[in-house]
């Protein structure tokens, strides 16, 4: 936690600084008032030259200050203190959105999107009550403890004693109820997850549910883990609950033990009447600083989870780095090649996904990829934007190493759409022109038409300016799929690579798509994955795999002729056709 | 990226409040003997509370200031009064931990009840509940608005309480103690109090503020990480968090702007009570000089004055939890309000034996189902014929998903369903299983309208393999089973190598036992569905809709589970929807659907022969040759 804070506070140090020593200053004036009262009974009262009017003014009027002051100082210090904790919310939440934009697919497969988004609202927001808790309460507690016990001693160092009992009663019994607490609420949050989870998946699966009329099912499915996190709700509050009597407990008894000799020496003579009762207003201010230090300290240990959880992403090792130093270096053409490249998705798999690949693409070309599910086609292209680095091997792109060039350069030149496409939210011009900031809108609609996409823009009322809402939800798959497609050709890339991308699109489309590109755009290398034999059978070389690795490649009739598979495939497919 | 916000803002005021609160009580109700405990030692705590400052000016009037300066004090009496406040404090401290216990009870038991009446209502809702809500929305319910209600029963409630107790209290000894510095006080308890209030006020509009900016960050977040690959591809990392430093920066203004209020709330407050602190002083020391005030008296009238502060603010500080709390409640109870999904439909589905010809009820399963129309008793045999008259259906007003289709399947036949992407295809077998109701025609199964049979007997009898692949936690013998809770594991994996799925699934690090997490993140798509066809297929309904159901499944491998499919199929009526048209070629009848209506029917051959909108699409591929 306190590295964290020492890290985000950036700009807002200053705040951060100065808001602990106003509050250090507000606890001596507070602190400075019961002694005040002090003077009021005992020599203004019980003076021993009789009764003395001005002095109780006198002391009332330092009294009223110093309540003033305090109050000025511990406003001030709140604010400092709302500017630090939300400065540093907002430096921290901006590390962790960088540090996620830099990921990796490998890094991005490791995080859930739900699991991001609460690091970065409702994590932040246990962080900055902490950060609060420690600018404000863990300054002013042990300060208003401190002076508060040195005021008591020096009013009476006999009865101080009762303090050097009752604090460390009081810490031993805080701290044994957090630490046995602690571990409790830690389970509680697993439990809530689990609960949680099990609504979620109940929810995206609600049709299956209704549709195997499983609702009862579920409904005890719900209670039994909604039942686990009561029980394990009031376990850990049993606990909690303790702090409060126990609290009272020790108060009373200083109260009672302060009354007692108290009142004693003052029977004895060897203390006054407004000693006694300034320190009756001490022990609330002592015993009180010390629960606030308690409280503090927990909620510092419950961030805990949240500072794990944070640092989880802002530590997690990003494996593509951006080495290429020179900025000028840009593929010279969309030409690939494949050098003895194997891969696998974590250091520690069994398997390869893909085994010793061999190929070679001359630029311009029109190339298929064909295979079962598994086979890892999607793996292989995903290798040429660099969306994961080889294991073994190289990967070369317009005559260099993939690795050698900046990755921005590098994801120029390398257009993919991908399997499974997203759209933002936001017109379908704005949305076409994530491919290139920049672009005019007859570059726009050249890209859109390119992609059999211009006649179904301009069909709705809005056209180019129709909003697509979250995810793309207004318009159908096939035409989500052609937006996509155009996006991709807005980058105007030396190689486009389109997995899958036009399962949802029919094959007349899917065809005038492929002419389009042939035409208009010959130089540039397109590589397209498919389930369709339709959609490859024109290519210029097709690529058979199986199981990560590459069975055959050849043309539509070599392989015909050659390959048991590919004549399978063709055979179901188009089979009964040609009748 | 358009500058609106990402999602609808959720209202943060309550309409009714009174409603509201009325209901969260009569969730309390069957708590309410327990809440008569609670309230007793809240009474008892406070009392003591009162009692305690109060017990100094009888300490010091008559035990301590007499006895001051004698030699030979006697302490008995000094003794007894301290051992009387001794054993009241015992009390306070024995109700508080008691209340607090029991508090634990109640207010844990009573979110187990809300969490599950709205669950249980969620479970009986309509498809088109879920189908208008976004599952963060739904979760939203039981991740935030359930957990506000919790301050408001647990904390809020009680402190109240103790709260008005502990203010009537003081201030009556307060009274008794001196009615004229109880003036001053009062005083300044108002000042306070109004500063609360203006502080409150001020300080809930960026409140309000705060949840909004962080809702859209929230919103802008997920759909940006959700399409965090996009963001790769096309190099727009910069942008992204361009657009993200916009929203975070303003969700930072909002944020000091309302935890300025809040967090100075709190010094002000304590330093009012002090200077009320030091008046009383000055004031009282005055009145015990002209001898209308005990010195006794003027100790416990200061540590009055020091209490009351602290309850008074502390309320106040919680009056924005409270409201959103409330806001929160009212958000889930209108759900709980919002009807569920209505079934008058009455006729059920029984297991049947032919007795020499006579359809027979009977209680074990028999294999043999039958439509049982309770009102007159007379059994129909389940044999999955399904009819649609002149069926009109649309999602919303005027906008016609569905005219006039009619078509029928007589038991045992394959229909398949084919055209582009809103073409009406799953909104049919979205009426056949009554996840949506005709707005006009009707639906027939074995002759009886779906809209007289009970939801769950029609379901039931209905086996479904959907677009989406759904997998629930659990092993993978769990997720099969799921189709049929009374299936043994030799029926799972029957029904397992049917759809091709066991010898992956031996592959898997436990095979049947493997655990499946995420809705399954550990498996292709393609597995994923063939556990759908499992799970469909060991629910052995005597109908069958399979919407996509091999769409992830390449060519190859569908070729491979094919003779799986036709023996799952097989003595079944089937309903195919397909995007590939080899999957549906062999089905007794094609429809082809276009903008809500069937324009061919036939089946494949005849199809092709009449050389229109299927041949086209079948050919469409075919001319490259």
């Amino acid at each position: 936690m306190f590295k964290l804070v020492l890290k985000y506070t950036k700009q807002f140090k200053w705040a951060a600084i100065i808001a602990p020593v106003l509050v250090a200053l507000e606890v001596l004036f507070e602190v400075s008032i019961p002694r005040t009262m002090t003077v009021i009974i005992d020599e203004g009262i019980n003076g021993a030259g009789g009764v003395n009017m001005d002095i109780i003014y006198q002391a009332g009027w330092k009294m009223v200050m110093y309540s003033f002051a305090a109050m000025l100082l511990g406003a001030a210090s709140g604010i400092l203190a709302a500017m630090a904790s939300s400065g540093f919310i907002r430096n921290l939440r901006l590390a962790l959105y960088e540090k996620i934009q830099n990921f990796s697919f490998a890094n991005m497969d490791k995080f859930e999107v739900p699991s991001l988004v609460t690091r970065m609202t409702k994590d932040m927001r246990e962080l900055r009550m902490a950060y609060l808790a420690i600018i404000r309460m863990l300054i002013r507690a042990p300060f208003q403890l401190i002076t508060s016990t040195i005021m008591v001693f020096t009013l009476n160092a006999q009865l101080g004693k009762i303090f050097l009992v009752a604090i460390p009663v009081l810490a031993i019994g805080l701290y044994l109820i957090s630490h046995f607490a602690h571990p409790m609420f830690r389970v509680l949050m697993r439990k809530f997850d689990r609960m949680n989870a099990s609504l979620e998946e109940n929810f995206v699966g609600i049709r299956v549910v209704k549709t195997f009329v499983r609702e009862n099912f579920e409904k005890k499915k719900f209670e039994d883990s909604s039942l686990s996190v009561r029980k394990q709700q009031r376990m850990a509050e049993s606990l909690v609950i303790l702090n409060n009597p126990f609290f009272s407990f020790v108060t009373y008894a200083c109260m009672i033990a302060v009354s007692w000799f108290g009142g004693n020496f003052i029977i004895a003579g060897n203390m006054t009447m407004g000693e006694f009762m300034s320190y009756l207003s001490y022990l609330r201010s002592i015993l009180f600083g010390l629960m606030m230090v308690s409280f503090a300290l927990m909620q510092i240990i419950f961030a805990q989870a949240s500072v794990d959880r944070a640092n989880e992403v802002l530590n997690e090792k990003i494996d593509i780095e951006d080495k290429g130093t020179d900025p000028e270096l840009v593929p010279e053409d969309g030409s690939v090649e494949f050098r003895n490249v194997s891969f696998k998705y974590t250091a520690d798999a069994h398997k390869y996904a893909l085994e010793n690949i061999n190929l070679t693409i001359k630029s311009g070309e029109m190339v298929g990829i064909i295979g079962s599910t598994g086979s890892s086609k999607t793996t292989l292209v995903q290798l040429l934007p660099r969306l994961y680095d080889v294991t073994e091997g190289e990967v070369l792109v317009g005559g260099h190493d993939v690795r050698e060039y900046r990755l921005d350069n590098l994801r120029k030149s390398v257009s993919m759409v991908l399997q499974k496409n997203v759209l933002f939210s936001g017109t379908i011009e704005e949305n076409l022109k994530w491919g290139d900031q920049n672009a005019t809108h007859e570059e726009v609609v050249e890209a859109a038409r390119c992609a059999q996409a211009h006649d179904f823009i301009t069909s709705f009322p809005k056209g180019y300016e129709t909003d697509l809402g979250q995810g793309g939800v207004n318009v159908s798959g096939g035409q989500k799929q052609r937006l996509c497609i155009a996006r991709a050709l807005l980058k105007k890339p030396d190689i486009i690579i389109m997995d899958d991308s036009t399962s949802a699109v029919d094959t007349e489309t899917d065809k005038k798509i492929r002419t389009a590109l042939r035409e208009r755009l010959a130089g540039m290398t397109t590589i397209i994955i498919a389930q369709r034999i339709s959609s490859i059978m024109d290519a210029d070389k097709i690529v058979v795999m199986n199981e990560g690795k590459i069975e055959d490649i050849g043309t539509h009739d070599e392989l015909m002729g050659r390959n048991m598979v590919y004549h399978d495939l063709y055979e179901t497919q188009l089979k009964g056709v040609s009748q | 990226m358009s500058e609106s916000n990402y999602r609808e803002i959720r209202r943060s005021r309550a309409n009714d409040i009174p409603a509201t609160v009325k209901r969260i009580f009569r969730y309390l109700a069957q708590y309410r003997w327990l809440l008569v405990i609670v309230f007793f030692c809240i009474i008892i705590e406070a009392l003591t509370n009162v009692a305690s400052s109060y017990f100094f000016t009888p300490l010091i009037n008559d035990y301590i200031l007499p006895l001051a300066g004698q030699k030979d004090p006697d302490l008995s009496g000094f003794i007894g009064q301290l051992v009387k406040m001794g054993c009241i404090y015992m009390c306070g401290i024995t109700a508080a931990y008691i209340y607090r216990r029991i508090m634990s009870i109640v207010t844990t038991g009573t979110l187990h009840n809300m969490r599950l009446d709205l669950f249980s209502h969620m479970q009986d809702m309509p498809v088109q509940f879920y189908d208008t809500h976004t599952h963060g929305e739904l979760m939203n319910f039981y991740t935030n608005d359930i957990d506000a209600i919790r301050p408001l029963i647990g904390d809020t409630l009680p402190q109240m309480i103790n709260t008005i107790i502990s203010l009537v209290g003081s201030m009556t000894m307060m009274i008794i103690l001196s009615p004229r510095l109880t003036l001053i006080t009062m005083t300044l308890l108002v000042l306070v109090t109004s500063v609360s209030v203006f502080v409150g006020k001020r300080s809930r509009k960026y409140f309000v503020k705060v949840m909004r900016t962080v809702s859209d960050i929230n919103g802008y977040v997920e759909e940006m990480l959700l399409g965090q690959k996009e963001v790769k591809v096309f190099s727009h990392e910069k942008e992204s968090v361009k657009a993200f430093s916009k929203f975070n920066d303003e969700t930072m203004e909002a944020s000091i702007k309302s935890n300025m209020f809040a967090q100075s709330l709190m010094p002000i407050n304590v330093n009012l009570s002090y200077i009320s602190y030091a008046v009383v002083a000055v004031l009282g020391a005055k009145a015990c000089i002209e001898g209308s005030l005990e010195l006794g008296a003027l100790a416990s009238f200061l540590l009055y004055t020091r209490q009351i502060a602290g309850p008074v603010s502390g309320l106040s500080q919680q009056f924005n939890g409270v409201m959103m709390s409330i806001a929160g409640a009212e958000r889930m109870f209108e759900v709980m309000d919002t009807p569920t999904e209505v079934d008058e439909g009455k006729i059920e589905l029984v297991n049947a034996m032919n007795e020499e010809g006579i359809l027979v009820e009977c209680s074990q399963r028999t294999g043999t189902f039958a439509w049982k129309d309770p009102a007159t008793g007379d059994l129909t045999e389940l044999k999955g014929d399904i009819r649609l008259n002149d069926v009109t259906f649309s999602y919303v007003p005027d906008k016609v998903v569905l005219r006039d289709v009619s078509l029928y399947a007589k038991p045992g036949q394959k229909i398949a369903f084919v055209g582009s992407t809103g073409a009406g295809k799953t909104t049919i077998t979205n009426l056949i299983n009554r996840f949506y109701d005709v707005q006009e025609g009707v639906i027939t199964y074995d002759g009886i309208p779906v809209n007289n049979i009970k939801k769950s007997s029609l379901r039931k009898s209905l086996g479904m393999v959907l677009q989406d692949t759904n997998l629930f936690s659990g092993t993978v013998m769990d997720n099969i089973r799921y189709g049929n809770l009374e299936a043994t594991d030799e029926e799972c994996i029957a029904a397992a190598k049917l759809a091709n799925a066991d010898s992956f699934i031996n592959r898997l690090p436990d095979g049947y036992d493997t655990m499946l997490t995420a809705n399954g993140a550990n498996l292709s798509q393609g597995q994923r569905q063939l556990l759908n066809i499992a799970r469909a297929a060991v629910s052995n309904p005597p109908v069958l809709i399979l919407d996509e159901a091999t769409s992830s499944i390449d060519t190859h491998t569908e070729r491979v589970i094919e003779k799986g499919m036709d023996k799952l199929m097989q003595g079944r009526t089937v309903f195919v929807i397909a995007h590939r048209l080899s999957t549906v070629r062999n089905s007794n009848a094609i429809m082809v659907l276009e903008h809500g209506q069937i324009v061919e029917r036939g089946d494949h051959d005849d199809l092709l022969r009449q050389k229109g909108r299927y041949y086209k699409l079948y050919t469409g591929a075919a001319e490259l040759d």
